[in-house]
C-alpha cells in the first residue's frame, strides 16, 4: 500500500494510502473494543496496548510523513522523547517494583 | 570581501544593533536576538537581587542563635521565597537567554535564532510568570520550599501555593521556547562550513542545555498542574489520605529537578570552555571529548534523580543503583575539569578578570561537584541530608560554578555587547571579592552541615556552638553581596563612560569576534563562511593580525 | 510579517513573500518550522508522561480499583470519540494534501470538517463528563463509589479511595487532552483564516503542515487514552 510519496513532490497521489490508513485505524478501534470484552486475563491490557501502539504508530508514519517525508532527524527526536519517556516510566517503576523485596 | 578591522573613532556613525532604532517599543516588540537578550539581562538582574535580598535576611535571622529577627512562617517564607526566584526566574534562565541569546545564532553564524517571534514570546512569558510571582510573593508568599513536596503544598499549608505554581510553570514555558529555538537553530542555521566539529563548546553546552529544558521541564510542568489541581479542585493523585504516594511526586518532581541543576550548570561550563583556551592562547584540550561529555551529562542527567529521596521510603535496591548512576554522571564533569586543567598546561596565561572567574568557576565547581559525590553516597547521605552541607554542596554549584560562569561570560563579552570596555582593575577586584565572599559564605556551612545543623532551621539556640560558623557565613554573604553589586555598578558606568571596544579586544577565536562591537542588526555585514577549527589560537597568534581576513 | 521589510535578500522576498528575512532560503525555513513542531511534539509526550507514569504506578498498585472505576466509564461513548478523532485525522491529511496541490476549496472545507469532528470530540466528553457528575464519580466532598465489585474478582469491592485516584486521573488526563483539542481548535481557525486568505501555496503551506502535526499527536495521544482509561477490565 505503500507505493507513493507522500511529500508532494511524487506525481501520483496518496489518496489511496491515507484512505487505507484510516480504515485500518478504525478497524482496530473496533478489534480493541471488541475484545476488551473477552475475558483474556492479563493479556487484555497487552492486546489494548499493542493494538494503540500500531495506530499510533500508523498515524505518525502515514498522517505525519514520518515515512516518507521526513528525515532522520525527526525520527531521531521521536526516538529521543520515547527514550526519555521510558526512562521516566521504568526507573520509577523500578522503584515501586523492588519496594517489597527484602 | 573580509571583515574590515575598523578603525574605532570611526565606529559612532556605523549602524548597530543598539542605535538602529529608539524608543520603548523599539524595545519592547523587539525580535532581534540580542536586543531580547538584553531585556533577559534587565529581567533576570532585577530577580537575582529579589532573591539576593530574601538570602540576605535569611542570613540576618541566622546570625544568632535565637529565631528573633523573624518569625518561624515568615522564615520558611524567605527560604522558599529565595530559592522559587533564584532557580526559575534567575539560574535557569540566567547565562542561556542572556548570553546563549546573545551569542549562539552569532556563533553559528545565522542573522537571528530560528524563531525570533517565539524568542520574544519567551521573553514575555518570563515576565508574566515573574510577574505572578510577585504578586504572590507581595500578597503573603509561600512556605512550601522551593521543593514543594506533597502533601504539605497540596493540603496543608495555608500560604498561595497554587499562585506560585502558576508562575513557576510559565517560566517554565518559556525556558522551553528558549530550549526549542535553541535546538532548531543549532541544527538548520548554521552558516556554510560551520560542521558540528566546528561549532564553539559553548554551542555543545547550550544544545546539551536545551535537550535537558524539552524532555525535563514538561515533567515539571504536569507535575505543577497535578499538585495545583490537587490543592485547588480537591483531585486526589499523591494524597495519602486516599491512598496516594507522596513519593510519587517527588519521583516527577526530581526528574526534572535534577537535570535541572545541569541546565544551570552546563552554560556556564560553556562560557569557561570559551575563556580558557582565550587566556591560554591555546586550542581547548580534546575538543571531541568535551563537545561529548556535555551530551553525556545531559544524558546521564536523567539517570539519578532519585538520589534526592534516598531517605524518602524508596526501595533501598533502587536506591543502590540511583548511587552508583549518580558516581557515573560525575565521570563526564571530571572529563571537563581535566581538560579545563589540560588546556591551562603550559598555556600563556593571562589574568584578566574573565579568566579570574574561569579560575574561580573551576575550583567551586570541583569542590561542590566532589561534594555531590559524598551525598551520592548511600551511607554519607543518612547523615547529612537535610543538613547544611547539602546547602553547600549546592551552592558551591549554583553560585560558585553557574554564577562565576555568568559574571565570567559577562565579562567576558561585554565588549561585544556593549561595545565599551569595562575597567579591567574594577573587574578584577570584584573577581577578588566575589570568589573570597563565596567561600567565607559557603565553606562554614560544609562544616555546620557536618556537625549536624539541619537546614530550613529559623533558631538554633539548642546548639548555640553553631554561632561562630553563622556568624562567619553571615559575614562572608555581606562581602559577597558587594561583590555582586560591583560589577553591575561598572557595567552601567562603562555604558557611558567606558572607552570604546575594539571587534575583538581579546583577539578571540569565534565567528562573533568577526563582526563588529556592538554586533550589526543582523549579526554580519556578509554571510560568514568558515574555513577554519574552532579554539584555532595557534594560527591567530602566529601571523600578524593585519592578515587574518579568512572570512567568506 | 513585520520584520520581512527590515532588510535582506529583496530578490528573494520579491520571488517568496512569506520568506523571513533571517532564512537563507524557503527550504531552510521550512525545515525549521518542521523541526521546531516536532521537537515541541517531543516536550509534549514528557508533559503527558507525568500522568502516564502516575497511571502506571497506581494501576499497578489498585489493580482491581481500578478496573473497577474503569468499569463504570461509557466505553461506547469512548469508542465513538476514537472514531471521531481518527475521521479528523483524515480530514487533517487531506487538507494538507490540498494545500500541495492547491485544491483550495477542498482545503477550506477539510478544515472546517477537522473543527466539525474536534467539536464533536468535545461535545461527547461534555456528556461523558456530565454522566460522571451526575453519577458523583467527580472527585471531592461528593464523591461516592460504594459497593462496586471488583472485576473478576466475585464478592470483592473496589476501595472507594482508590477508585477516587483512578477518576482524579481519568479528569486530568482527559482534562488535559480536551485542552489540547481546544487548542488545537485554535490552530485550526487561524488557518481557516489564512485559507480562505489564500496565503497558501503548494509551494508555502507550513502552517498547514505543523498545525496538522499538532493535530495527529493529539490524536495519538488520545488513542492511547482511550484503551488505559476505558477498555482495562471490561471483561464480565
Ligand atoms: C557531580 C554530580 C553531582 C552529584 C553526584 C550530586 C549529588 C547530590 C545529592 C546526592 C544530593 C542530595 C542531597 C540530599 O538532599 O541528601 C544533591 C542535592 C542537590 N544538588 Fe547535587 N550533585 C551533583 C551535581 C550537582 C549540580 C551540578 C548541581 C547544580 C547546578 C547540584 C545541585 C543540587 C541541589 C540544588 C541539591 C539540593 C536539592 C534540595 O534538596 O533542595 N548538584 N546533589
Ligand atoms: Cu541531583
Amino acid at each position: 500500500m505503500a507505493e507513493s510519496a507522500a511529500s508532494g513532490h511524487s506525481k501520483s497521489s496518496p489518496l489511496k494510502l491515507y484512505f487505507g490508513v484510516w480504515a485500518t485505524l478504525l478497524v482496530l478501534t473496533f478489534v480493541t473494543y471488541r475484545v476488551a470484552y473477552l475475558e483474556l486475563g492479563p493479556f487484555n491490557s497487552v492486546v489494548a496496548l499493542v493494538i494503540a501502539s500500531i495506530k499510533a504508530t500508523l498515524v505518525a508514519l502515514f498522517f505525519m510523513h514520518v515515512w516518507h517525508a521526513s528525515e532522520k532527524l525527526t525520527k531521531l527526536v521521536i526516538v529521543a522523547a520515547l527514550f526519555f519517556l521510558l526512562l521516566l516510566l521504568g526507573l520509577t517503576m523500578a522503584d515501586y517494583a523492588t519496594r517489597t523485596w527484602s | 570581501m573580509g571583515m574590515p578591522t575598523v578603525v574605532p573613532q570611526q565606529r559612532f556613525e556605523r549602524e548597530t544593533y543598539l542605535n538602529k532604532e529608539y524608543g520603548i517599543w523599539s524595545w519592547l516588540l523587539t525580535t532581534d536576538h540580542k536586543r531580547i537578550a538584553l531585556l533577559y539581562l534587565i529581567s533576570i538582574t532585577f530577580f537575582f537581587f529579589i532573591g539576593g535580598f530574601f538570602a540576605l535576611l535569611i542570613r540576618l535571622e541566622l546570625l544568632t542563635p535565637a529565631g528573633d529577627l523573624v518569625q518561624a512562617d515568615t522564615y520558611n517564607k524567605l527560604f522558599t521565597q529565595h530559592g522559587m526566584v533564584m532557580v526559575f526566574f534567575f539560574l535557569i534562565p540566567s547565562i542561556p537567554a542572556t548570553l546563549g541569546n546573545f551569542l549562539v545564532p552569532m556563533m553559528v553564524g545565522a542573522k537571528d535564532l530560528a524563531f525570533p517571534r517565539i524568542n520574544l514570546l519567551s521573553w514575555y512569558l518570563y515576565i508574566i510568570g515573574g510577574i505572578i510571582m510577585l504578586h504572590c510573593m507581595l500578597t503573603g508568599g509561600v512556605d512550601t520550599g522551593w521543593t514543594f513536596y506533597v502533601p504539605f503544598s497540596s493540603n496543608f499549608t495555608n500560604t498561595k501555593f497554587v499562585e506560585a505554581g502558576i508562575a513557576i510553570f510559565i517560566a517554565g514555558f518559556s525556558s522551553i521556547l528558549t530550549g526549542l529555538n535553541f535546538v532548531v537553530t543549532i541544527h538548520r542555521m548554521r552558516a556554510p562550513g560551520m560542521t558540528w566539529s566546528r561549532l564553539p563548546l559553548f554551542i555543545w553546552a547550550h544544545y546539551a542545555t536545551s535537550i535537558i529544558q524539552l524532555l525535563g521541564t514538561p515533567v515539571v510542568a504536569i507535575t505543577i498542574v497535578l499538585v495545583a489541581c490537587e490543592r485547588a479542585l480537591h483531585l486526589g493523585i499523591f494524597d495519602p489520605k486516599l491512598g496516594g504516594d507522596p513519593v510519587l511526586f517527588q519521583h516527577l518532581f526530581w526528574f526534572y529537578s535534577h537535570p535541572a541543576v545541569y541546565i544551570m550548570i552546563l552554560p556556564a561550563m560553556g562560557v569557561v570552555t570559551e575563556i580558557i583556551p582565550c587566556f591560554s592562547r591555546k586550542r581547548i584540550f580534546g575538543y571531541q571529548f568535551v563537545a561529548l561529555s556535555s551530551i553525556a551529562i545531559a544524558v546521564f542527567g536523567f539517570l539519578v534523580w532519585a538520589h534526592h529521596m534516598f531517605v524518602a521510603g524508596i526501595s533501598v535496591y533502587s536506591a543502590l543503583v540511583f548511587s552508583f548512576l549518580s558516581y557515573a554522571v560525575a565521570l563526564p564533569s571530571a572529563i571537563k575539569v581535566f581538560n579545563w586543567t589540560a588546556t591551562l598546561y603550559k598555556g600563556s596565561i593571562r589574568y584578566d578578570a574573565p579568566m579570574l572567574y574561569a579560575f574561580g568557576f573551576l575550583g567551586l565547581f570541583t569542590i561542590g561537584g566532589l561534594s555531590g559525590l559524598f551525598l551520592a553516597a548511600l551511607g554519607i547521605n543518612v547523615h547529612v541530608t537535610d543538613t547544611y552541607f547539602v546547602v553547600a554542596h549546592f551552592h558551591y554549584i549554583m553560585v560558585g560554578g553557574a554564577v562565576m560562569g555568568y559574571l565570567g561570560g559577562m565579562h567576558f563579552w561585554w565588549p561585544k555587547i556593549s561595545g565599551k570596555l569595562y575597567p579591567e582593575g574594577w573587574a578584577r577586584l570584584a573577581a577578588l571579592i566575589v570568589f573570597i565572599g563565596f567561600n567565607l559564605t559557603f565553606f562554614p556551612q560544609f562544616v555546620l552541615g557536618y556537625l549536624g545543623m539541619p537546614r530550613r532551621y529559623y533558631d538554633y539556640s539548642h546548639m548555640p556552638e553553631f554561632q561562630v560558623l553563622n556568624v562567619l557565613s553571615t559575614a562572608g554573604a555581606t562581602v559577597l553581596g558587594v561583590g555582586y553589586l560591583l560589577p553591575m555598578v561598572y557595567f552601567l558606568w562603562s555604558m557611558r563612560y567606558g572607552k570604546p571596544a575594539s571587534d575583538n579586544p581579546w583577539n578571540a577565536a569565534g565567528l562573533e569576534w568577526k563582526t563588529a562591537s556592538p554586533p550589526p542588526t543582523f549579526n554580519f555585514d556578509e554571510e560568514p563562511v568558515v574555513t577554519w577549527e574552532a579554539y584555532n589560537y595557534d594560527e591567530l597568534d602566529a601571523p600578524p593580525q593585519a592578515q587574518e581576513v579568512t572570512v567568506a | 510579517m513585520p520584520e520581512s521589510t527590515l532588510m535582506g535578500e529583496h530578490r528573494q522576498e520579491q520571488l517568496h513573500p512569506e520568506l523571513l528575512h533571517h532564512f537563507a532560503d524557503p527550504e531552510q525555513q521550512r525545515n525549521s518550522a518542521s523541526l521546531g513542531m516536532w521537537v515541541f511534539l517531543g516536550t509534549e509526550i514528557m508533559f503527558f508522561g507525568g500522568m502516564f507514569c502516575a497511571y502506571l504506578i497506581y494501576r499497578h498498585w489498585y489493580f482491581g480499583d481500578f478496573g473497577a472505576a474503569s468499569k463504570s466509564i461509557d466505553a461506547t461513548l469512548g469508542a465513538t470519540n476514537t472514531a471521531v478523532l481518527i475521521c479528523s485525522s483524515l480530514t487533517v491529511v487531506l487538507a494538507v494534501w490540498a494545500a500541495q496541490t492547491a485544491r483550495r476549496a477542498l482545503l477550506i472545507s477539510m478544515l472546517v470538517v477537522t473543527m466539525l469532528f474536534g467539536l464533536a470530540f468535545l461535545g461527547i466528553k461534555g456528556k461523558e463528563y456530565y454522566d460522571k457528575f451526575e453519577e458523583h464519580h467527580v472527585p471531592g466532598a461528593s464523591f461516592s463509589f460504594n459497593n462496586v465489585p471488583i472485576p473478576s474478582h466475585p464478592g470483592e469491592y473496589a476501595n472507594p479511595r482508590h477508585a477516587q485516584i483512578f477518576f482524579s486521573l481519568y479528569f486530568m488526563m482527559t482534562g488535559i487532552h480536551a485542552l489540547h483539542m481546544i487548542i488545537g481548535l485554535g490552530i485550526f481557525s487561524c488557518l481557516l483564516y489564512m485559507a480562505c486568505k489564500g496565503h497558501f501555496t503548494p509551494e508555502y503551506h507550513t502552517p498547514v503542515e505543523i498545525g496538522g502535526l499538532y493535530w495527529h499527536f493529539v490524536d495519538i495521544i488520545w488513542i492511547y487514552l482511550f484503551p488505559l482509561l476505558y477498555l482495562i477490565d471490561r471483561h464480565p
